[in-house]
């Protein structure tokens, strides 16, 4: 299925500069849909630290990553935002007509008349095991998520992992898997208990195997896997058969398809002026972590503080010869009625 | 203050200056220690600080903890000495102290 969609603003990026980003476009009248990678928005503070205490973001001592989060949600609601999540930006090019095109992995498209890329860190992407010849047997055998359950119907599967994950995938593939074996490191799982008493009980049924160890090495032919070499925690190395592996060891941050936009890059950073945060092609910004400029610090402040700017510069693009007037939400009854609050 | 040795996997050695109180994954990244990327900035949410400590270390630094424990299953290669740099805190007791890099951090 694909879908089209015709907006002013895309932002690649639901984490917190992306969501403030959300709330500064808005105050210009600028609509937005906002693509993120993940299934939820937060970004890094979603992803990497939901429960760990952020100090720094003005007039909040202490917040966690999940409550920012939310506060910038509920902060953004009036804007009435359009959220695409597991959406990977894969495309952004300049059209004729001045606008900008972007298609997502997801099959989503959308033309807008400007684009910010709050992309932090870069995608997340699954963690690949650095197993000597992995790549020969990615997405043959070798698979680092579950699109399409079917596929994995009537295999020898191995998952390789301790976390939700893992014993969600074991759980749901099991039924319809010729066999299933789930390989950890250690007798012990960070997934939820009920999860993996749910596991236990299957393997003493003899329904599934567990083992406990770790993948060495691969062995199979033309991309088509049929043993994985574990060590087990006593040292002993043994062959585990199966032809389809899934390992999940958790996310990692990758530049990933930014690099392909013809952007001017600073050591993987996107370059930008300090005056509207805009990028080497006009109409492109880049706000938060992603950006570089001299004295670039990666603070969740300084990229409010860059949205802001970056706004300013969107609205001139949006309404060429367009007066802007600044003003403030504590006095403007203009600004107060889009947040709703009169 | 505590000499901190970091092996990186190709041998070369990079002495340091540990802070007391800082920890070990700060200090590589201060040195610019190529191999710890500490991608969450020591939140113990990533695993991507994995360092093997040299034997004659593990029991001065002791047991990890149970977070490090269930980080680490996001690490490649654990081994009985693998911690995550993040999580040992730097003091005088550590001077001297020797970590392995690993080749990568996945």
């Amino acid at each position: 299925m694909s879908d089209h969609f015709e907006t002013d603003a895309v932002i690649i990026g639901g984490g917190p500069c992306g969501l403030f980003t959300i709330f500064e476009l808005g105050l210009l009248d600028i609509r937005c849909h906002v693509l993120d990678i993940l299934d939820r928005p937060g970004g890094q503070c979603a992803e990497l630290y939901p429960e760990k205490p952020i100090y720094d973001i003005p007039a909040l001592p202490i917040v966690t990553g999940a409550e920012l989060t939310t506060r910038l949600m509920q902060q953004a609601k009036p804007f009435q935002p359009q959220f695409h999540f597991n959406q990977m930006v894969t495309e952004l090019s300049k059209q004729e007509d001045g606008r900008f095109l972007l298609k997502t992995d997801g099959e989503l498209s959308f033309l807008a008349k400007i684009v910010v890329v709050a992309a932090g860190g870069g995608s997340f992407m699954p963690k690949k095991p650095p197993i000597p010849g992995i790549d020969a047997y990615e997405n043959k055998s070798v698979f680092y998520s579950v699109k399409k359950m079917e596929t994995f119907r009537g295999k020898d599967i191995l998952i390789v992992g301790g976390g939700d994950s893992a014993l969600d995938w074991t759980l749901n593939l099991h039924p319809i898997a010729r066999s299933m074996t789930l390989l950890h490191r250690r007798d012990d799982f960070r997934a939820a208990p009920d999860s993996v008493k749910k596991m236990r009980e299957l393997v003493e049924a003899g329904k599934m195997a567990l083992q406990i160890g770790q993948v060495t090495g691969l062995k199979g032919e033309a991309g088509v896997l049929s043993a994985a070499t574990v060590k087990g925690s006593d040292g002993a190395v043994i062959d585990v058969a199966t032809n389809t592996m899934l390992p999940f060891f958790g996310l990692t941050m990758k530049l990933g398809p930014v690099a392909d936009w013809g952007l001017n890059l600073h050591e993987n950073l996107i370059r930008v002026d300090t005056e509207k945060f805009e990028t080497s092609t006009p109409g492109i910004f880049a706000v938060g972590d992603i950006n570089w400029y001299p004295g670039k610090l990666k603070l969740i402040l300084s990229g409010f503080h860059e949205a802001a700017l970056m706004a300013q510069q969107a609205f001139r693009i949006i309404n060429p010869g367009e007066r802007l007037m600044f003003q403030y939400t504590t006095s403007s009854t203009n600004l107060q009625k889009k947040l709703g609050v009169v | 203050m505590a000499k901190i040795t970091f092996i990186q996997h190709n041998g070369t050695e990079i002495e340091t200056k540990g802070i007391t109180g800082m920890t070990v994954m700060e200090t590589a990244v201060k040195n610019q220690v190529q191999g710890i990327d500490a991608d969450c900035g020591g939140a113990c949410a990533c695993a991507t600080c994995h360092v093997y400590v040299e034997p004659e270390w593990t029991d001065k630094l002791g047991a990890r903890n149970p977070m490090e424990e269930d980080m680490l299953d996001f690490a490649f290669d654990v081994r009985p000495e693998s911690r995550l740099s993040c999580q040992i805190k730097v003091s005088d007791a550590l001077d001297g102290l020797r970590v392995r890099v690993p080749e990568k951090q996945f």
